[in-house]
This record gives structure tokens, C-alpha cells and sequence, in this order.
């Protein structure tokens, strides 16, 4: 029995991991990587290497941007250079948090919506359908004014409006692939409901909602900086980049002011945008297997 | 006579569909017996697939009655525990397409070890790589050792097959049913596929039930056949009398499909029309529109299976020409 062996059953010469760089890092998602990096780099290291308090006044009030002050001062005399940069360790922590709370929830909502379907799934869709009949900023405002303003409900808030793409979007995906032959025969050998939702579907459902995930962090570094902005998300004193445009928007002729933290969410935005593009075109199901 | 391992009493399935329910299998009554081969023969559409996902209740959208019963269990609207109890452990299922029935992020090993853990959940990390090993010796792939390790795409569709089948007794269960196994393969894999299934059966006493629209297969390793049109069983025989003698016109015309090697033939003959929609069946024999002897009295009643020397026949024609000979 065993030596039984023929022509026809080749097998594939064994895998070799790919090394050095993988083929979709490059151009913009390359560029967008290592800004993402820096960014990463800055909000863990920052405290340690900026000359200045970001909360103090170092120096004169409103002096356009010197060797000294790189992006020079504000209404207060605070380095804006330095408050730039101590504004992403509000905002990447955050814009981290609600990604990933919202990609947890909608993995829950979502798989068990598409892969146990009924009544379930209509109940959840309704939560679904009704959240996202509102537009999410509108929602995010109204939810975090009603728990009052501050970066911690502001955070909870945009969980709240968040998850629903991700459920949305799974259960798509869980539907798709659990009409698949092989579910099916799994199921008929006896594996058990829940293993073939974890082993089965849901890693060939997930590429979708890291894709997605990865487009929305620039998406939610904007949003916590537009809740800040309208002053219910971080409050002043704090080096927030939103609240500092708000602060910056009085101060017309101080330019700088709102330039410095505008071009830090403009560069965070775009390089997670190119990131995220990068990824979805690489992971195209439809254009591998 | 020993009593069957499989029995199906009866059994209906039906799919509601926009044009009205859709009768997809009309009363099957089969018995298979333990070790046994039974094919189940049909073209596309004849409900013999459907029967089969019926049994094991894979079917959520239809539904079924009847009566299918696995020794002393009932399977026709059993819960999901008694189902999945069965499933895999008591009655296995391969299915036509290795290529799409095999999970393509897993690797075999891990595959079936999750098969083999969901009926045997204290099996220890080990133990199920080495039943995995000894599995994929039996169904013959070579070097078993290292193929755990690789993915569904590396190996070939022949490979494949043979690990879905390693898959499917891995639980060593009775009965295994075979959902046109070798239909995706090349001849020459089919073969093989054919061939390890026989010795399977052999070597574990497992009934097997074949569900092909290839005779060619049916002759090579079936005991009984079971002919299926338009949801219902028209004629069952022993595979050589089948072949020998067929009564049922329709299985006379599936044999004359068969191309022939004795004989100079220009022209594969085929059988005239298209099976019936089985949302709008027409009254009486359900063949009686492409049959080639049918009468008028075909239109009026389904003639039922009746037993006729060593088969069972549905035909008003050959139950007729019975009583014409016993009054001769």
C-alpha cells in the first residue's frame, strides 16, 4: 500500500520563504512605511530630545518660525514644533485604540451575523443600519457631547461609530465564504461549528478588514483631530493637533500656528492612504489564488 | 439477512423555490450494508447528491422527511449534536472537487487533526500527528511525513483526493459515502482513487456508497446499483445483472451512452430531451417523455419499483410484459 506511488502525483518543491523586501513595499507605500515610522518613533522618543517643555513658554509670543523655533511660537510663547510632536502621542495612541476596539467588536458582530445568519444576524444589522445612517462625525459629536468632552469619551465615541463598517464589511465576507466546498466537507466529516468559523472562514474572510483598517488609522487620526478641533476632544493646554489648529485658526496671521500640526495629520493621512492602498491591491483575492 | 448499517425509509426532499417547491428526491428507500459498495447512478439533477447531503443533514434550506436511520439512531430531524456526532465518525462523506474541499489556509496535518479532534477532543497534539501520518500511509502518499507539513496547493489533485479521503476515515467510521470521487481527476488518477477506496473498504470493512453519473466506475467496484431518475430510484440491481440485462428503459439508455470498444461506432449515442424540472414534474413516469417505448398509459400513473427477477424495476412497461409472461 504504502509504496504505491505515481507519475502524476508531483508534488510542489517545498516553500521557500521570500527574503528582503516584500514586492508591495514599494513607491508611496514604501514612503507612507517609513513616515508611519518616524511618526511611531517620535511619539515613543520625543520626551527625551526636544529642547523645549511643550507646555511651557520658551519664548516670545507669535515669532514666525527661526532656527529656534523651527515652527515658531504661539499666543503663549509654547515651541510649536515641539507641541507638533508631542500632538502624536495623542493622536496615534487613539487613532490605535479605536482601530483596534472597532476591528475586535466588528469581528464578533460580524462573523457570528454571516456565519449563524437567522434572527441573529437581523438583529445585528439593524444596530448596524442604524448606525451608520448617521454620518459618523455627526454621531461622534453627538456621542461624545452627551458624555461630555474629553479624549478618553471622544475615543469611546469613535468606537461607537467605527465598528459597524468592520461587522458590515466580515459578515460580506463570512457569507462568501462559507458557501465554499470546503466548509461544507468540513462540516460533513463532523468539525465543530465554532472551528470551522475560526479555522475555516474566518482567515480567508479577515484580508478585507485589515486592508480597511489600515485606509481608516489616517481616517481616525482626522476624526480625533476634527473632535478637538470643535473642542470636544482634547482640551487646551494639552499638544493636540486638532486643538491647535483651533488655536492657530484665531491667530490668521501666525500662519504657522496651524500649519505645523495640519501638515503632521496631512502626512499621517496620506502615508497610512498609501500604506492601505498598497495593501489591498497586494492582497486582491480576486487576482491571486 | 444482516441488518443494514445505513437505511433510508422514504425519504423526501424538497426546495422551496420561487417557481413553487422543487422536488429534489421523491421517496428513496435504500439499505446499505455493512462493508458493502452500493453505487447511485444518475445524470445532473436526478437527485442522487441530494439524497446523500440530505442524510447527513447538510441540507438547512430543504426540507426533508422520511426516514434515515443509522443503527438505532434517527437522522431525518435529529438535532445539530446527534448530527455532528454521526458526521465524520459514524458516516463520512468525500466530496467531488479535492481541489475546492480542502481548507487552503491549513495544513494537512493541522486539517486533520481538527477532524480527528472534533470526535476525539482528549487525542493529544502528538497522537494526531502520528494517526495523520499512519492515515496518509494508508491512502499512499508518499513520503506521509513530509507532506503533513505542506499546504493543499502544493500537492497535485490526485494528492489531494487521497487526503480527503484520509481525512474522511480518519475517525474510522462505517460508512462512507463518495460524492463523484473521481470526477475532477484525470483517468488515470481516477483509477487509483478507485482502486484505494476498494481497498478501504476491504481493509475496514466500510460500507461504501458511490454516487456517480460514470458507469465505467459503477462496473469496477460497485456490488449494487441503485439507477436514480428524477428524485426517485427507477431500478435497482446487482451491478452485473444491471449490465448484463437492464430492464428500466432509462438505464438501457444510460448503457448505450457508453462508448464501446468492441464495436465501430461513429457517433457516441445520447439520450434525446432533458431531465424534467423538478419544480414542475410531469404526471406519470417522469422518463415517459424521452422514453423510447413509452405508451399512453405511461402518462397516467408512476409506476412504482416492482421486483423483477433479480432487480426492482419502476416501469409500467416491465411490469406489464412480467404479467404478460407469467400469463404465457
Amino acid at each position: 500500500m504504502t509504496d504505491v506511488n505515481s507519475a502524476t502525483d508531483v508534488i510542489a518543491p517545498p516553500r521557500r520563504l521570500r527574503k528582503g523586501r516584500p514586492e508591495w513595499l514599494r513607491g508611496p507605500a514604501l514612503v507612507g512605511v517609513i513616515v508611519i515610522v518616524a511618526w511611531v518613533l517620535v511619539a515613543l522618543t520625543v520626551p527625551w530630545w526636544t529642547p523645549y517643555d511643550p507646555l511651557a513658554s520658551v519664548g516670545d509670543r507669535l515669532v514666525g518660525p527661526s532656527l529656534k523655533h523651527l515652527m515658531g511660537t504661539d499666543q503663549l510663547g509654547r515651541d510649536v514644533f515641539t507641541r507638533t510632536l508631542w500632538g502624536s502621542r495623542t493622536s496615534l495612541p487613539v487613532a490605535f485604540v479605536v482601530i483596534v476596539s472597532s476591528v475586535i467588536l466588528g469581528t464578533l458582530v460580524g462573523a457570528v451575523s454571516g456565519f449563524f445568519g437567522g434572527w441573529i444576524d437581523a438583529v445585528l444589522m439593524r444596530f448596524v443600519d442604524i448606525t451608520m445612517a448617521f454620518p459618523p462625525i455627526l454621531l461622534a459629536m453627538a456621542i461624545t457631547a452627551s458624555l461630555g468632552p474629553g479624549v478618553r469619551n471622544a475615543l469611546i465615541a469613535m468606537v461607537l461609530v467605527w465598528w459597524p463598517i468592520y461587522a458590515r464589511l466580515l459578515r460580506a465576507q463570512v457569507i462568501a465564504v462559507k458557501q465554499r466546498e470546503y466548509v461544507e466537507s468540513a462540516e460533513a466529516i463532523g468539525v465543530k461549528r465554532f472551528t470551522i468559523l475560526r479555522r475555516y472562514v474566518l482567515p480567508m474572510a479577515y484580508t478585507p478588514v485589515l486592508v480597511n483598517a489600515t485606509m481608516d488609522f489616517g481616517q481616525v487620526v482626522l476624526l480625533t483631530a476634527s473632535l478637538s478641533f470643535i473642542g470636544l476632544g482634547a482640551r487646551p493646554p494639552s499638544p493636540e493637533w486638532g486643538a491647535m489648529i483651533t488655536e492657530g485658526a484665531t491667530q490668521f496671521y501666525s500662519w504657522w500656528i496651524a500649519t505645523a500640526p495640519g501638515m503632521a495629520i496631512l502626512m499621517v493621512v496620506l502615508a497610512f492612504n498609501y500604506l492601505g492602498d498598497a495593501l489591498r491591491d497586494s492582497f486582491d483575492v480576486k487576482a491571486g489564488l | 439477512m444482516a441488518e443494514p448499517v445505513l437505511s433510508l425509509r422514504d425519504l423526501r426532499v424538497t426546495f422551496p423555490t420561487p417557481a413553487g417547491p422543487a422536488r429534489a428526491v421523491r421517496g428513496i428507500d435504500l439499505d446499505v450494508m455493512a462493508g458493502e459498495s452500493v453505487a447511485v447512478v444518475g445524470e445532473s439533477g436526478s437527485g442522487k447528491s441530494v439524497t446523500m447531503l440530505a442524510t447527513l443533514g447538510l441540507l438547512p434550506k430543504a426540507e426533508v422527511s422520511g426516514s434515515v436511520r443509522y443503527g438505532d439512531t434517527e437522522l431525518v430531524g435529529a438535532d445539530v449534536d446527534t448530527l455532528r456526532s454521526v458526521r465524520g465518525r459514524r458516516i463520512s462523506m468525500v466530496f467531488q472537487d479535492p481541489m475546492t474541499s480542502l481548507n487552503p489556509v491549513l495544513t494537512i496535518g493541522k486539517q486533520m487533526s481538527l477532524v480527528m479532534k472534533a470526535h476525539q477532543p482528549d487525542l493529544s497534539k502528538k497522537d494526531c500527528r502520528s494517526k495523520a501520518v499512519e492515515l496518509l500511509h494508508q491512502v499512499a502518499i508518499p513520503q506521509a511525513g513530509r507532506r503533513i507539513d505542506a499546504y493543499p496547493h502544493e500537492l497535485s489533485g490526485g494528492m489531494r483526493q487521497r487526503v480527503m479521503i484520509a481525512m474522511s476515515i480518519a475517525n474510522d467510521p462505517e460508512v462512507l459515502i463518495a460524492d463523484e470521487p473521481t470526477t475532477a481527476l484525470d483517468v488515470t488518477v481516477q483509477a487509483q482513487i478507485m482502486e484505494l477506496l476498494q481497498t478501504l473498504r476491504v481493509e475496514k470493512n466500510l460500507a461504501l456508497v458511490l454516487i456517480t453519473h460514470d458507469l465505467g466506475v459503477v462496473a469496477g467496484s460497485a456490488d449494487r446499483v441503485a439507477v436514480m431518475y428524477a428524485g426517485r430510484i427507477v431500478e435497482r440491481a446487482p451491478v452485473r445483472d444491471l449490465f448484463a440485462d437492464p430492464q428500466h428503459p432509462y438505464s438501457r439508455a444510460l448503457l448505450e451512452c457508453l462508448p464501446r470498444l468492441d464495436q465501430k461506432q461513429e457517433v457516441v449515442s445520447s439520450i434525446g430531451g432533458t431531465p424534467p424540472n423538478p419544480a414542475d414534474l410531469p404526471t406519470g413516469c417522469p422518463f415517459a417523455p424521452r422514453c423510447p417505448m413509452a405508451l399512453p398509459s405511461c402518462t397516467q400513473a408512476e409506476p412504482t419499483l416492482v421486483r423483477f427477477r433479480t432487480s426492482e424495476v419502476a416501469c409500467n412497461i416491465v411490469s406489464g410484459g412480467d404479467r404478460a409472461e407469467a400469463q404465457a
